[in-house]
């Protein structure tokens, strides 16, 4: 007799398809900044050249995401619309950058319990009340707080550097950090680029500033006499 | 009186023998006993007002708001009940909700007055149900520039250059009418509907009232807000000045 085979679970949803790399978040004096390059990866095709993946919440905070880009953006969406009705209620009470952090962990958590995942690790920025907010929150629901934030690749090679650095820096000095971050970051990382996007939070309100290229350097003579390549020398 | 009901007016689902539908006419009636909602569409952008009779001297300052934001590019002004106000406007934030989730950009007025029309009609076909005691103003700009649209109780909804209603609708309108709307802006149309709201109200037979004044501009970044508040008292004053002057020259 035959028996009926037993049904597999869906893994539709189970694995990223367009992927954004290393969302770096740090602290300055005055404010919190968030920087990230704007590619979008089809595995390792280098798919879509400018994604922006900072996105503005309410008056006060940034979200930027690493992971894949439709759940980021199903993801801005119930952002903005929540800003939206957070900001028709007009009750003088408006959510702040914590509330944000913990929502998305709320949402996170959710979904991974339902084994469908939003596959992204979530990078918030915030200032309000004179005081600057940073945390993160991964696709498996884990939320923490820091002073400095890399999400995937960005995690490895530019967390030290930005160890490094502190935080006792000026905002010119942080933006500084970041680029050079996302530079080292690029020689690297496969599934990255040179076109990056920074963001500002601070007293003055949100910045998200418009994508630009970093340079880079090939010219060292290791690169130019590939023959040695992989030999002692 | 002894023509009124006679039967024909416990449900919305008769009609009269002259083709009426009683209940519908005295939920109008709610909205007619009810504080004056003034709406004005000028060239660059809409400006809301409203006569918030104050029931009690012990009223906390700006609470029961007749003016309320529906989306960030729309507003909306109560007028009749409250309570059946709220309702519309919450499914008016909702339809405004969806129909961005499902296009993609903001609901044009029009759709979002239809829609509001749509559902506040039902309320009318049921015995089953009452039918809303409120009238609305429904302001705002989207991507063709300013709308106004009024809804009654029936469910009908028109598109207004201008538009009261509530107690004072019809001398408010007269005096909307002297206005060139397609010539003044909302800066100068604010103080005209304090000056309308301030000509209306009756201050013998009513309560104080509490004057709300809200837009959708330039100046309120093309979102729906609440006037600022030195702006707002400004203009009543300027409205009061201009209603002892005509005073005086009577």
């Amino acid at each position: 007799m035959k028996t009926k085979p037993v049904a597999e679970p869906s893994t539709r949803t189970q694995q990223p398809i367009v992927t954004g790399t290393g969302v770096l978040g740090i602290k300055y004096n005055g404010g919190v900044m968030l920087a990230c390059d704007t590619l979008g990866s089809y595995g390792s095709l280098a798919r879509f050249r400018t994604v922006k993946r900072l996105e503005k919440v309410g008056d006060f905070t940034v979200v930027g995401a690493s992971g894949d880009l439709s759940d980021f953006q199903k993801i801005s969406s119930m952002l903005r619309e929540m800003s939206t009705s957070d900001s028709a209620y007009d009750d003088g009470c408006n959510m702040t950058p914590r509330d944000i952090h913990q929502y998305l962990g709320r949402v996170m958590y959710n979904r991974r319990n339902k084994f469908d995942p939003l596959w992204n690790e979530l990078v918030v920025a915030g200032f309000r009340d004179g005081k600057p907010f940073l945390g993160a929150v991964d696709l498996i629901g884990t939320m923490y707080e820091d002073d400095i934030i890399a999400t995937s690749f960005g995690n490895y090679v530019c967390l030290p550097l930005m160890r490094k650095a502190g935080t006792n820096l000026s905002k010119e000095e942080a933006k500084q950090v970041m680029e050079n971050c996302l530079r080292v970051l690029y020689y690297r990382n496969t599934k990255s680029s040179t076109k990056i996007q920074i963001a500002t939070v601070s007293a003055e309100g949100v910045e998200i500033g418009e994508p630009f290229e970093i340079s880079t350097y090939w010219g060292y003579s290791a690169f130019q006499h590939t023959e040695y390549h992989g030999k002692r020398l | 009186m002894s023509s009124i009901g006679t039967g024909y007016d416990l449900y919305t689902t008769s009609y009269s023998p002259d083709g009426r539908v009683f209940q519908v006419e005295y939920a109008g009636k709610a909205v007619e006993s009810s504080g004056t909602a003034v709406g004005v569409r000028c060239k660059d952008g809409v400006v809301l007002g409203f006569e918030k009779l104050v029931i009690s001297k012990m009223l906390v300052e700006g609470s029961s708001r007749r003016l309320l934001t529906v989306d960030d590019h729309v507003g909306m002004a109560v007028s009749g009940l409250l309570a059946d106000g709220r309702q519309l406007v919450n499914r008016a934030r909702d339809e405004a909700a969806s129909y961005k989730e499902f296009y993609g950009e903001p609901i044009p007025g029009k759709v979002l007055a239809e829609r509001v029309a749509g559902f506040v009609h039902a309320y009318t076909m049921y015995w089953s149900v009452r039918p809303f005691g409120a009238s609305v103003l429904i302001g705002g700009v989207d991507k063709d520039g300013p709308f106004l649209w009024m809804i009654e109780p029936s469910g009908l909804t028109y598109n207004y250059f201008g538009c009261a209603i509530g107690k004072g609708k019809q001398p408010a309108k007269v005096e909307m009418e002297k206005i060139k709307l397609n010539e003044t802006t909302c800066r100068e149309v604010l103080k005209e509907v304090a000056r309308i709201i301030h000509s209306v109200h009756d201050d013998v037979k009513d309560k104080d009232f509490e004057l709300e004044l809200s837009w959708i501009c330039e100046e309120s970044g093309w979102k729906h807000k609440m006037v600022p508040k030195e702006l707002a008292q400004q203009a009543e004053e300027e409205a009061k000045k201009a209603l002892e002057e005509d005073m005086d020259d009577e």
